[in-house]
């Protein structure tokens, strides 16, 4: 399939490349649950951005760093975006309800998944951003 | 007439009464010390999210503490959204059946308003109209308020919020959390002009924000100089608080000339800084800020919302309802959500 073919890595010049891979990855990839690791700036929420753009989305998409969850409605896909940064301690997504919040829902972006480790569903794509001198570089890791 | 306003949108348990004639009589933010003996030594980070332990005996000791009883209450105000979902759940059914009990009405607030409604409990309060600029770790948003319940949106970020562009070059600077108090003391001590960091947005039409590529401008900044000397920290922190500044002024002055209001307000987090309290005073509008106390998530303003609302006669009807997206334009005057 597809993603076979993308477990390669892909150079990232710019934002715009970013958003283009998001946009990819909607051809191959509408349910489940997506990984999201790299560091600050490595263009993790541009991806969803990408992803949720190409679905025909018009609305902001925002960095769920403050409010841990982003969640969209798109011709009747529930998508759900998690960014994990601010949890300290993964035993906090229970408190959180992350369960209640992502009941309903068929497609999970997950930023920092490394700071929910033992309380999150498991991956079924796990996608690597790195930062280079000259941009950036995309690894799929298909679980 | 008084209220009791629950808020339990994200991190913060706060809550508070508001007395139409005495103001803000009693309050608790729930903080990590306060309520920790009543946990029996839970580690408190483990107790940081944890609304449902925390909420009921937050309302029990602000009652105590304001010297009232529960039956002093004429109302309880709850923040309804936006926030996330399981959160507000805790407050809002709390909320809801405090008030069912009691025989009072429940009002149910939206976070936006409670926040910009906030500026109104400080001594030099604006009139309406004024713009307002809503500007914290989680938004970053100019609203046009009319009147009470009338409130439109002139511009929101559209990605990282302004607070947040702080909190994430500080840790790329190494800096401590939250990044907004750190990277200004380190700013103090920056040279002007030896970077100059973009001001998102100013260079075409529109009063949207977008803070996100600020992280990547500082990377490059950090890994440009091999050796990141004190002084290159204190030089990036100077040209980043002035990028942000810069273009928090100009769309606040953008706002203020296309709708000829001239009365700004300025809440949340980022409204403590400094240096934008020193730039805001160049615009030709009276500037007005929350009591800093009131710029961060609470339960006054909740409360001091949900009393507006009900001596308006807008409660809730009795059904528990919260919402994870919430535009304050979408404000029922009547008082539904």
């Amino acid at each position: 399939m597809g993603l076979a073919k993308a477990s390669r890595h892909i150079e990232l010049l710019d934002e715009a490349a970013t958003l283009a891979l998001g946009a990819d990855l909607t051809t191959q990839f509408d349910s489940g649950v997506v990984y999201l690791r790299g560091d600050l700036g490595a263009g993790k929420t541009t991806l969803v951005r990408g992803y949720l753009r190409a679905l025909g989305y018009g609305g902001s998409v925002k960095s769920p760093t403050y409010t841990l969850v982003e969640p969209y409605e798109i011709d009747g896909l529930s998508i759900a975006h998690l960014d994990l940064y601010r949890v300290t301690d993964p035993v906090e997504l229970e408190f959180i309800g992350l369960e209640d919040v992502l009941r309903d829902v068929s497609l999970t972006f997950i930023e920092w998944p490394e700071r929910g480790e033992g309380y999150l569903p498991t991956a079924d794509l796990v996608i690597d951003l790195e930062i280079r001198r000259d941009g950036r570089v995309a690894r799929f890791v298909l679980l | 007439m008084r209220v009791l306003g629950v808020e339990t949108s994200c991190d913060e348990t706060g809550i508070a009464v508001y007395d139409t004639t005495e103001g803000i009589v009693g309050q608790h933010i729930y903080s990590q010390v306060e309520l920790h003996a009543k946990y029996g030594g839970v580690v408190p980070e483990l107790a940081s999210r944890d609304h449902i332990r925390k909420t009921l005996p937050l309302i029990g000791q602000t009652i105590a503490d304001s010297d009232l009883s529960m039956n002093d209450l004429d109302g309880v105000a709850y923040t309804a959204g936006p926030g996330l979902t399981p959160a507000l759940l805790v407050g809002a059914t709390l909320a809801r059946a405090l008030a069912w009990s009691l025989d009072v009405p429940a009002i149910a607030v939206h976070h936006m308003e409670a926040h910009l409604l906030a500026t109104l409990l400080s001594p030099s309060k604006p009139q309406f109209p004024f713009i307002s600029l809503l500007v914290s770790g989680g938004h970053t948003m100019l609203v046009k308020a009319t009147d009470f319940g009338e409130y439109e949106i002139l511009g929101e970020s559209l990605d990282d919020a302004a607070g947040e562009a702080f909190d994430k070059t500080a840790k790329l600077l190494d800096l401590g959390y939250p990044g907004g108090p750190e990277i200004a003391r380190l700013a103090q001590q920056g040279t002007p002009g030896v970077f100059t960091f973009p001001r998102p947005m100013t260079d075409r039409p529109g009063l949207d924000f977008s803070f996100s590529g600020l992280k990547t401008a500082v990377q490059s900044a950090v890994k440009e100089r091999s050796d990141l000397t004190e002084q290159t920290r204190a030089d990036i922190a100077f040209a980043l608080e002035d990028a942000i500044v810069s273009t928090l002024y100009i769309k606040c002055r953008r706002a203020l000339e296309a709708h000829d209001i001239h009365q700004l307000v300025l809440a949340g987090g980022v409204a403590a800084n400094q240096k934008l309290r020193e730039r805001m005073n160049d615009l030709n509008a009276d500037v007005h800020y929350p009591p800093i106390a009131l710029c961060t998530d609470n339960g006054a303003m909740i409360a001091y919302a949900g009393h507006e609302r009900l001596i308006r006669g807008m409660s809730t009807d009795l059904v528990i309802d919260c919402r994870a997206r919430w535009s304050i334009e979408a404000i029922n005057r009547t008082g539904s959500i």
